[in-house]
This record gives C-alpha cells, structure tokens and sequence, in this order.
C-alpha cells in the first residue's frame, strides 16, 4: 500500500515538473521530427520499401529521442541534491524505480502517439498485417527502452559524463528487444510472417530486466 | 600412570626455542612473527600477546556501545571515511547524550559535513562503526532523523508546500486512517513547521524564486517535517540575515528543550553560545576538542 502511494505521489510529482518545466518533452519532439524528416528526404522510400525499413526507422528515432528523457529523469533529481532528501527518509527504494520507469514510459508514450502519424505521413505506411499488434507491440517495446533505461542513467548518475555513460551501458543490452521490436513492427507492416515469436520474445525481455533492475535498484541508489 | 595435558603451544614454542635457538633457524623464519601474519589461527589457539586482538576488541567494543548507546543518540567508534586515497575523517570516536546540542566547528575540509552524511546514513564508513538513536542500522531510524544539508534539497520548480507535500508523503506523517484525515493531517503539518520558520505558507512562488535566507529556511522546514529526534543541520544560518539567524536560533533552543538532539555545523558559533550543550572541534578529519564553553578555542 505504501509502496503503491509513494509510486503515485513521486510519478505525479515528476509528470508535474515536466509539465513545467518541458525540458525532456521538446527535446524529444524535435529530435524525432529531424530524423523522421532527414530520413524522408535521404531515402525517398516507395511504400514496399517503406514498409521493410519503417521498423527500425520508427524504433530507432524512438530509442535515440528516449536517451534524451533518461538523461533528464535523474538531472533533476541531483539539481539541489534532493535525491538526499529521499535517501535519508524512511522510504523504500523500489518506488522511486518505479515512478522514474512509469514516468519515463508516459513520456515517450506521448511521443510515440505524437510521431507515429508523422511517419505515418512520411512514409506512405499501410499495415498488411494485423494492425493491432502493433498496440502491445508499442507498449512493450516502450518498456522495454525505458525500465533499463532508467536504471543505467541511475548507475551513470554519479560518472563525469552521464550523457555518453548512458547510451554506452544501454544500447549493448538493447539489442535483443530492438531486434524484437524492428522485426515485429516489419512482420505486421509487411504482413510477410507473424509477430506472435517477437512479442513472446519482448514479454520474456521485459519481465526478466523488470525484475533484475528492481533487485538491483536499492544497491544503485544506496551507492556514493 | 600416564597424565596426558592438552598441548601449549606456547610452552612448546619457548621448549622448541631453548633447544634449537633462533640464529639456528633458517633465515625466513627468524623474520616471521605468526602474531602478525596469522592473527586468525593465534586468537583460536588462545595464545595472546601484548597487543589487543582483533576479534576480542570488537566484542569489547560492541558490548561497550551497548551500554551506553542507551542514553546516547550518537556513539561513534574510530569512524574513518575515506575518498579515494584522501580520508575526509581519520579515527572520529565519540558519545553525544540525548536532547543535546552539539555545534561542529571547524576549517573547510576539516571532515563536518563528512560526519553529518554518516550520521544521516547518506555516506558509508570506511572503518569504525556507529550507533544512531540506538541502532547500528541507520536506515531503521531513518524516520526519526531530520537532514539539513548545505543545497536546499528542494525541487526549485515547485512551491514550498508543494515541496512538503511530497516529502510528508515519503515519511507518512499522517496515520492512514481514511483518505480525507490524511491528507487533512499532512497539509496541517506542513502549514505548522512553515509557519515555525516564519514562512508564510499559502506563498505559491517556486522555491527557485525564493531568496537565499527564504530557501534555508524553507529547507529547515522540511528538516523539521517528520518532527525527528535527531536532527542534522549543515550550515543553517549561512546566507541568512542576522534577525533571521537570530530567530532560527531560537526555534533550535524550542528544539532542544523539547528533548531533540541537534547537531549543527556553522561557521557563526556565537548564535549558539548560549543555547548550545557542547562545542566540538574537528581539524583534519578528527574530534580535536570537546568543551562546554564556546570562548575555550580548539588548542
């Protein structure tokens, strides 16, 4: 109960100060809308093609724009030293984890509801598969990004030079749920073959590093 | 009859030493002191030299800290921290009785701040080991400890009752009875300790817009939520007026007479002359000097 009330009042907190504030938000947006106009113009895709590289597009855009928000989720956190505040009261750590994860999650969320159209637009794209899937498809590849995310940008809290530590600690353990997320995105849009194995694959990747970066979150935060 | 005794080892040494004297013994062992190498293997065989053991200390010591960490709030044993190959506290020993006021002096770096984080259990000890309110695990107390650190420790970007609001949630200060008390009990707790540091509690600022003395005291506020029996302040009157100075004084005399242990570090120790239980020097990462009197200095 009390783990589920500090989760709350910390991810309602974060989502009002990003509200305020908007620093992760705008930088996403207009990271993701330069790579999915750059990417127009350079490729200059038929919709077959469009459809066979639109995957790792999409995902690609998404992971790089989500480093942005990562990197500010802790940034705040250090202004002032008020992660002291937390550590030195009564609270557990794994609420903290799992407010920065939540809030992480809605962010890019917005930003996937946001960009998707766009590229959409871009990109000429008609799914030939079943569409829906590419609803748990999102969520789950959004998880995926944002639960290690969040827990390496706390490891690299503490380094000189967080905003390289990041993508270096995270990109190498992403591969397996990038690889799942482009191949399932192109299975629906193509509709050559299911998605069913890829999605299989992004619930066993989620569960395993959810539970991981939980158990460890407490060592991380307790850490000089 | 046939007596049998259980072996000495220490007699046999000295028998061994007699018959076969030590310039005789090959030279790597002539240099080999089984004391200092194997101290382990000595204290089982219950052969002890001059020197403390380990082990037995450490007993001695825990035993030690549990009788007086009774009445004590703090009771520090050899505390060393170390960052990197600069220790920041060399050997800090010392008991603080309960309900006192203790004020850290001291130059930069002299190791203050150091302490406060160990004491708050912010910073992990090198060697020593420490008791807090009774407890050699700080966390278990963390709810009945009130940290007041140099930055404010504040989201800037939101109000002060925002800001309290937050952490009253962190430390559950009001029972969970129903969801209306609560949340009625929390905002009354806010408005209280607020107003205690004469703030005015319906100021929607951010905190980011607040001036500097405004933020210390806002940042005293929230030491002050849980309404701890220990509580750390790191420089509170620093960047402060001398009419606020003077009334954050007073509100740490409230404090202490309400049977609070406080441990402030400052550099304007005179505001405490009169309030404080005791001053304590430190000087490179050491206590130096404990005395009840302010003008006795650190030599």
């Amino acid at each position: 109960m009390r783990l589920f009330a500090i989760t709350r009042a910390t991810l309602a907190k974060d989502v009002r100060l990003e509200w305020r504030s908007k620093d992760a938000i705008n930088a996403m947006l207009f990271f993701s809308l330069l790579v999915v106009v750059i990417f127009s113009f350079a490729f200059d895709p038929t919709a077959e093609e469009s459809r066979r590289i639109a995957g790792g597009l999409i995902w690609v855009a998404f992971l790089f724009a989500a480093i942005v928000a990562l990197n500010q989720t802790w940034a705040r956190e250090l202004r002032n030293q008020v992660l002291d505040a937390y550590r030195v009261s009564p609270a557990p750590a794994n609420p903290l984890f799992l407010a920065k994860a939540f809030g992480n999650f809605v962010f890019v969320s917005v930003l996937e509801a946001l960009m998707t159209p766009l590229f959409i637009i871009f990109y000429k794209l008609r799914a030939l598969g079943n569409a829906w899937e590419l609803l748990p498809i999102a969520v789950l590849g959004t998880w995926a990004l944002v639960v290690n995310g969040t827990f390496f940008a706390a490891i690299s809290l503490r380094t000189r030079s967080r905003e390289i530590m990041l993508p270096l600690l995270l990109f190498p353990l992403s591969i397996p749920a990038l690889l799942a997320m482009v191949n399932s995105t192109t299975a629906v849009l193509t509709g050559e073959e299911s998605a069913r194995f890829w999605i299989a694959l992004l619930v066993a990747y989620d569960v395993v590093f959810t539970t991981v970066c939980l158990l460890l979150f407490e060592t991380v935060l307790e850490a000089e | 009859m046939i007596s049998w005794e259980p072996p000495q080892p220490q007699k046999m040494a000295s028998e061994l030493k007699r018959v076969v004297p030590r310039s005789k013994w090959p030279h790597f062992l002539q240099n080999l002191d089984i004391r200092r190498s194997f101290p382990k293997t000595y204290s089982i065989l219950g052969i002890h030299s001059g020197k403390p053991n380990p082990a037995q200390s450490a007993i001695k010591n825990v035993r030690s800290m549990a009788e007086t960490q009774s009445n004590c709030a703090v009771v520090a044993n050899g505390l060393i921290k170390q960052f990197g190959r600069f220790a920041a506290l060399r050997g800090v020993s010392g008991e603080f009785a309960a309900g006192g006021l203790y004020v850290i002096l001291g130059d930069n770096g002299a190791g203050k701040t150091t302490l406060l984080r160990i004491i708050a259990g912010l910073s992990h000890l090198t060697r020593g080991n420490i008791s807090v309110l009774g407890n050699r695990n700080i966390r278990e107390v963390r709810g009945h400890i009130g940290y007041m650190a140099h930055p404010s420790l504040l989201y800037d970007e939101m109000g002060g009752m925002e800001n309290l609001r937050y952490f009253a949630g962190l430390y559950e200060i009001a029972p969970r009875t129903s969801k209306g008390d609560s949340a009625k009990l929390t905002e009354e707790r806010c408005r209280e300790v607020i107003t205690a540091v004469k703030l005015d509690p319906d100021l929607e600022r951010p905190v980011g817009q607040y001036s500097q003395g405004m933020r210390q005291r806002m940042s005293l506020a929230r030491a002050l939520l849980n309404d701890p029996r220990l509580l750390l302040l790191d420089e509170p009157f620093s960047n402060v007026d001398a009419r606020s100075a003077k009334e954050m004084a007073g509100l740490l005399a409230e404090l202490r007479d309400k049977e609070k242990t406080l441990f402030v570090v400052t550099h304007q120790p005179a505001l405490l002359e009169s309030l404080a239980d005791e001053f304590v020097w430190m000087e490179a990462g050491k206590i130096v000097k404990r005395s009840p009197a302010l003008h006795t200095g650190p030599q």
